[in-house]
């Protein structure tokens, strides 16, 4: 294998695939800011854009408030980052009860398909809403009983029922033959669906699930309708006291700038995922 | 497959397996009809039959993926369990080998192998993984231990499936049909690995079309149609000179191809 040298022919091959290549990124990157130049003239050439420009696009209003809305940022990215792993677990927990085969479990079964439906009938906001401002009212021994605990909780019901069925669209795809097999080994059913069901389920929801955590990510800026002080709270208060709406693209920036990773890392996984698993079965 | 004399190293035994009786049906469709067969210890048992005669719903009986409606199915002299611990522990006794491989496809080729024997038979990851290689090694496809399932042919598949079955170190072997999904080339290579392990002196009920691989290994050939055991005979016998109207119907088409 080591001492295998290309041929005159493979050669010529490789330098016309180099040259074609090198002409493509040329061709992409001239195409690409021809575009992007001639829509950025068509804007800043329109009638109104000055006065756009201050309002919404102000170097100095976006340094004087984005301290403030730093800091309401980590509001929003604790939210996330707490309530994402609780999401998951109650999420895959529900996903499981709705998929529960044996009789005596029926009631777990219909409680779980009446929680999917209803919580899902419900608007955020409304969830936010309702919990922050109705669950301290009533004064519950051992529990905090801050708005923004209630936040969260009302942040965990809402998305874990979109994301149960999100789980159970992925343990419905993975075909009966696996947990047959698997069976037939010995396993329990429920070891069956730790072991074989479940881990494959997950990784065919990857991408869905993202979808469901950018937009998570973003709905924790839902939070402010409850007074919480998070970025977008901050941008309104800095924006309400000085007639300039800056604060609101600074918002903008930030909750863009934390969901890109995240999509980017979820890709990388769902490719190695792929390559290894379903090579030459796609 | 230039194997002769399959039945050198073993010896037929007591009775392993037991059906007495065994009536199933899907609604309205009576698919096992008064099933009576008894498999000897070390005996291979060949199911032969037309589409529908009920021969996975036979093979499926006997590990208990099927109830069955009447009758008994015992394995070692044990009447089969209804459920729980004991039935799981049985499927462990009984190893399955189906026609589309069903091998974990998120798990490597020897996860597959030891993720019965450490889940469900407690034994440790190293001893697992070593038994795994050493049957892995016995199909010959130790090579491929570390790729996915994907990465595999259909014949590497199917022997990884019957490694795995093999590792946890069942009392009698099915296969449905082990080699029906696969093409030409690769029947072979999965035969010659059933073969070694008739030699050896596994307890085989095998269903398939492959007479060569009757004609080498089996003890005996049953005849199924419609739910029914219709015919009973050595491979040699039943091949050449079959006794019942419909298996000598079937005969002629399947050797007419
Ligand atoms: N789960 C089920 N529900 C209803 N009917 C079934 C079920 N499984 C099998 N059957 C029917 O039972 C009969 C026997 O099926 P079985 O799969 O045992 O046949 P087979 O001999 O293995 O056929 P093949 O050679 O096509 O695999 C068929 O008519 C089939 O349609
Ligand atoms: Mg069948």
């Amino acid at each position: 294998m080591s001492d295998w040298t290309p041929s005159e022919r493979e050669l010529e091959r490789r330098a016309v695939r180099r040259r074609q290549a090198t002409r493509s990124t040329v061709v992409a990157t001239g195409v690409t800011v021809l575009v992007f130049g001639l829509l950025a003239l068509g804007v800043v050439s329109s009638p109104g854009w000055q006065r756009v420009h201050e309002t919404f696009f102000d170097g100095f209003h976006a340094r004087e408030s984005f301290d403030a809305i730093l800091d309401g940022f980590w509001i929003n990215v604790k939210l996330f980052m707490i309530c994402e792993p609780l999401i998951l677990v109650l999420a895959l927990a529900i996903a499981l009860a709705r998929n529960a085969r044996a009789a005596w479990l029926t009631p777990v079964r219909l409680l779980a398909a009446l929680y999917t439906d209803v919580i899902r009938g419900v608007p955020t906001i409304l969830l936010i809403v309702l919990f922050a401002f109705g669950m301290p009212a009533l004064q519950l021994e051992g529990v905090p009983n801050s708005a923004l605990f209630w936040c969260g909780v009302a942040l965990v019901v809402s998305y874990s029922a979109y994301v149960a069925e999100v789980f159970r669209a992925g343990i419905d795809s993975i075909h009966p033959s696996q947990v047959q097999s698997a069976i037939a080994l010995g396993l329990s059913r429920p070891q069956a669906l730790r072991h074989v069901v479940v881990p494959q389920a997950v990784r065919r929801v990857v991408p869905p699930l993202l979808n469901d955590f950018v937009s998570l990510q973003k709905d924790t800026a839902l939070v402010s309708s409850a007074g919480i002080f998070d970025a977008l709270f901050a941008a309104r208060d800095y924006g309400n006291f000085n007639f300039n709406y800056t604060p609101l693209v600074v918002v903008a920036a930030f909750f863009v700038v934390m969901t890109v990773p995240l999509a980017r890392f979820c890709d990388w996984l769902q490719r190695r995922w792929m390559e290894r698993e379903r090579a030459g079965a796609l | 497959m230039a194997v002769s004399g399959a039945t050198s190293e073993r010896t037929v035994g007591t009775s392993l397996v037991v059906l007495d009786g065994v009536n199933k049906w899907f609604g309205e469709l009576h698919v096992l009809k008064d099933i009576n067969l008894t498999v000897a210890r070390g005996e291979v048992v060949v199911v032969i039959g037309p589409s529908g005669s009920g021969k996975s719903t036979l093979c499926r009986a006997i590990n208990r993926l099927e109830t069955v409606d009447q009758g008994t199915i015992s394995l070692d002299g044990l009447p089969l369990p209804q459920e729980g611990k004991a039935l799981a522990n049985l499927r462990a006794e009984v190893g399955m080998v189906f026609q589309s491989f069903n091998l974990f496809a998120h798990k490597t080729i020897l996860e597959n192998v030891t993720l019965g024997p450490v889940k469900v038979r407690g034994v440790k990851p190293a001893e697992a993984e070593a038994r795994a290689r050493e049957l892995l090694d016995r199909v010959g496809v130790g090579q491929q231990a570390g790729k996915y399932p994907a990465q595999l042919s259909g014949g590497q598949q199917q022997r990884v499936a019957i490694a795995r079955a093999l590792a946890m170190e069942p009392k009698v072997m099915l296969f449905d049909e082990p080699t029906s999904a696969l093409d030409p080339e690769m029947i072979a290579e999965v035969l010659d690995v059933m073969v070694d392990l008739a030699r050896r002196g596994m307890t085989m009920v095998v269903v398939t079309h492959e007479m060569g691989f009757a004609r080498t290994a089996a003890d005996r050939v049953l005849f199924m149609s419609d739910g029914a055991i219709v015919e009973e005979n050595t491979p040699e016998e039943f091949f050449t000179n079959p006794r019942s109207e419909r298996a000598k119907d079937f005969l002629g088409k399947i050797l007419r191809h």
